[in-house]
């Protein structure tokens, strides 16, 4: 194949192409479309040809000619021998200006499933090693203080340690969202000389050690106050993980609302306090709720803030204002490193409970939120058209008579 | 009938509704026709408001500010003992209260540097396939899926490091030592191979906090990537490129800023991770620069395997080793911030 060829339609060649001569370009033929994405037969055959021909390669030489074994070893040869292939193919069909096009785009699509292969893995393997602890229901309704090594799994639970999360993640909830959510207005909607600096600090506090906000409250709670660890010391340190997290994902979502609408607002005569309580507001409510939620995602899954500030105790602690309280990442903390197998078969449940209170609290942030801004539920859609409905019988052609809007109500029928 | 409906008031209240009176007449251009100057006066709830705003704002900057000044007060005493061998000194030891980071920041950096190694590749190649080649039904999945990925709590990345990731890494670590260490020499083990000498090691700490750090860099870098302007790829197709070379001269170009914050960002993040070190690796107080080599330790691992300890001694210890990784994270991340608004691409995603 030739250079001018490939330069006429260059990303995707989906029929062979012949050399066309230059005089009378579109009269002949029709326009070829190009499309970047088409999956074409021939792109197919040589994917496939080329995983076939690795595989079995591999298989041969890694595992039958030469003395090397190992999973992961050979699906690395396998992989790298795959390219070869693929890389030698493409060189056929596609010239050699293909050659990099395709290995790139194999190169990223295996990267994209290899991650996709570890959440699963993670996910599946937590599963997989807690199953026999989930298994018991009085895991999900003890404490843990019968659950030693030398007891089985029909002893002790998590339940304090649920608890504990929730009124943790409470807290920190109560008093982050505010907070993060006046900080994310005044970048929206007051601005001005001081936003900048705001903006990058929190941007710097976002990725901010975990382990510093718990010992911040450590020195503040602990050293100066004079406090014991309570649960009440865990939360403020989950707030000051969330305070970043919210603000700055509450700002993204403010930015979103039109300006349109803050004119539209204004040029009615309302007030600035006004506009953003009624109309800001309400139209990124639904991607305030995503930023909330997934802030609570993210403080009930924090093992060190609270590993220094709530104390590790077996028992029920409902009260966070005194005495230690368990949280589930500190129950798995600190349960793991126990020798006793049994113990690890513990933290592995408590883990799978961890990440389904992950995973509930994220599905709500989707189903909740991942609308537009002004984007209307289909409730609050009913209600615009039944109140235009009765808008247009009653006000707009109050001298038609009945029997023509019956007629025409049955047309539409 | 339907007069008398309350649904007529709710018509009339409607704004704006075609049965108002249309507005008078337009008034014909004069020639002092120029656009008023709109003074807007602020009420006293106004003025309120926005101090409130204001005040929300600069809580944050309080906040930051309260976390250095009371680890500064808790951390002065070990300052002033130590001076600035603190930074440099080898030993951490209770009984003779001479506390010094010289070897735990280097070997937290190197599990950083790790982590960055393995994630940046990774993540973005991961952010290209799902900006530019994932087909259009998959990418929200994909989104989602980075999404989980980073909120995944961090001691489940840990479990998952310690029992699954250990066992299977040790065959891969034994094998780079044996062929590629005697031509890279931090690839290296002293010692006889052992298994145990591959275990708790900074590369396998390295590993499991590349997995953490990769959803970050790839969240930010797609987001960069999926802004490169429609006109120059059409321009970059329209030259006869193929879509990685496409790739090539337009996307990565647009979005080198961000992905330069984004990698500053996933650092910052590297190194404040403190579960996943404290539970993997064996503390260890020299530079352990051979990473498949069992021990290490990293600031955080550090303070999350002493704080219990109680002299007040060994407390100020512990708060001015967190303020050195406090001020250390905040100048990358407020470094990267600033990188990524300077950026071609940063510029116009941040405002």
């Amino acid at each position: 194949m030739t250079d001018t060829s490939i330069a006429a339609s260059p990303t995707e060649i989906t029929t062979p192409v012949h050399p066309v001569p230059p005089e009378q370009p579109g009269e002949t033929e029709p326009e070829l479309r190009i499309r970047h994405r088409a999956v074409t037969l021939d792109g197919l055959c040589a994917l496939l040809g080329s995983v076939i021909a690795a595989f079995g390669l591999t298989w041969l030489v890694y595992e039958r000619i030469f003395p090397t074994s190992g999973a992961l070893g050979f699906w690395v040869v396998a992989f790298l021998v795959f390219l070869l292939f693929y890389a030698a193919v493409a060189a056929l069909v596609w010239g050699p200006r293909g050659v990099a096009d395709r290995l790139a785009g194999a190169v990223m699509a295996f990267v994209g499933l290899f991650i996709v292969f570890v959440v699963v893995d993670q996910v599946a393997y937590t599963v997989y090693r807690g199953h026999a602890a989930l298994g018991h229901l009085n895991f999900f309704t003890q404490n843990a203080v019968n659950a030693t090594e030398l007891t089985g799994l029909d002893q002790g639970g998590v339940w304090h340690a649920v608890v504990g999360s929730l009124e943790q993640m409470g807290i920190a909830t109560a008093i982050a969202v505010p907070l993060g959510v006046l900080a994310a207005l005044f970048l929206v909607e007051v601005g001005g000389a001081m936003a900048r600096p705001v903006r990058s600090l929190i941007e710097a506090m976002t990725s901010l050690p975990e382990i510093i906000a718990g010992l911040f409250i450590y020195a503040v709670i602990l050293l100066n106050i004079g406090l014991h660890q309570s649960g009440l010391a865990a939360g403020l340190a989950l707030t000051i993980m969330m305070i970043p997290f919210v603000a700055r994902s509450s700002e993204v979502m403010l930015k979103l609302v039109p300006n349109t609408l803050r004119e539209a607002s204004y040029a009615l005569g309302a007030s600035q306090w006004r506009t953003v309580w009624t109309v800001v507001l309400p139209t990124a409510r639904s991607g305030l709720t995503t930023a909330v939620v997934l802030g609570m995602a993210r403080a009930i899954g924090e093992t060190a803030p609270v590993l220094l500030t709530s104390g590790f105790t077996a028992y029920m602690n409902t009260n966070p204002t005194s005495g230690w309280q368990t949280s589930l990442p500190l129950y798995i903390y600190e349960t793991v490193k126990e020798p006793a197998n049994i113990d690890h078969e513990r933290a592995f449940g408590a883990a799978v409970v961890l990440m389904v209170l992950v995973l509930v609290l994220f599905t709500l942030a989707r189903v909740l939120g991942g609308k537009a801004p002004g984007e209307l539920t289909r409730r609050q859609r009913r209600r615009v058209a039944r109140d235009r409905l009765a808008y247009e019988t009653t006000t707009r052609n109050p001298g038609r008579s009945a029997a023509a809007q019956e007629g025409e109500a049955n047309e539409s029928a | 009938m339907a007069d008398t409906t309350p649904t007529e008031l709710l018509g009339l209240a409607g704004p704006g509704g075609p049965t108002d009176p249309p507005a008078g007449p337009e008034q014909a251009p004069g020639p002092d026709d120029v656009p008023r100057v709109i003074s807007v006066r602020q009420t006293a709830a106004d003025r309120a408001f926005r101090a409130v705003l204001r005040g929300g704002g600069l809580a944050v900057f309080g906040i930051t500010g309260l976390i250095g000044a009371f680890l500064i007060a808790k951390a002065w005493s070990t300052y002033s003992r130590v001076g600035w061998s603190f930074l440099t000194a080898f030993n951490w030891r209770v009984g003779s209260a001479r506390f010094g980071i010289g070897s735990v920041l280097p070997n937290g950096i190197l599990i950083a540097v790790i982590a960055l190694v393995i994630a940046v590749p990774c993540a973005v190649v991961a952010a290209l396939f799902i900006s530019e080649y994932a087909p259009v039904a998959l990418r929200r999945p994909l989104i989602s899926l980075i999404d989980l990925m980073a909120a995944i709590p961090s001691i489940v990345y840990a479990l998952w490091g310690v029992f699954f990731l250990q066992p299977e890494v040790i065959g891969l670590a034994r094998w780079l030592s044996v062929h590629v260490g005697p031509v890279f020499p931090p690839f290296k083990v002293i010692g006889p191979g052992t298994e145990i000498i591959f275990t708790a090691s900074p590369f396998l700490a390295g590993l499991v906090v590349s997995l953490m750090v990769i959803p970050i860099v790839t969240s930010i870098c797609r987001e960069v990537f999926s802004q490169a302007p429609q006109g120059e790829r059409e321009a970059a197709y329209a030259l006869g490129a193929s879509r990685w070379a496409m790739i090539r001269t337009v996307v990565l170009p647009y979005g080198r800023g961000g992905m330069i914050g984004a990698i500053m960002l996933g650092f910052g993040r590297a190194m404040g991770e403190t579960i996943v070190v404290s539970l993997i690796i064996s503390p260890l107080y020299s530079v352990n620069w051979h990473v498949l080599h069992t021990g290490g330790m990293s600031i955080p691992g550090l303070i999350a395997l002493y704080y219990n300890e109680s002299t007040p001694e060994m407390i100020s210890a512990l708060m001015a080793a967190g303020l050195v990784l406090f001020a250390f994270t905040l100048a990358v991340n407020a470094a990267a911030g600033v990188i990524i608004s300077r950026a071609r691409s940063g510029a116009q995603t941040a405002d």
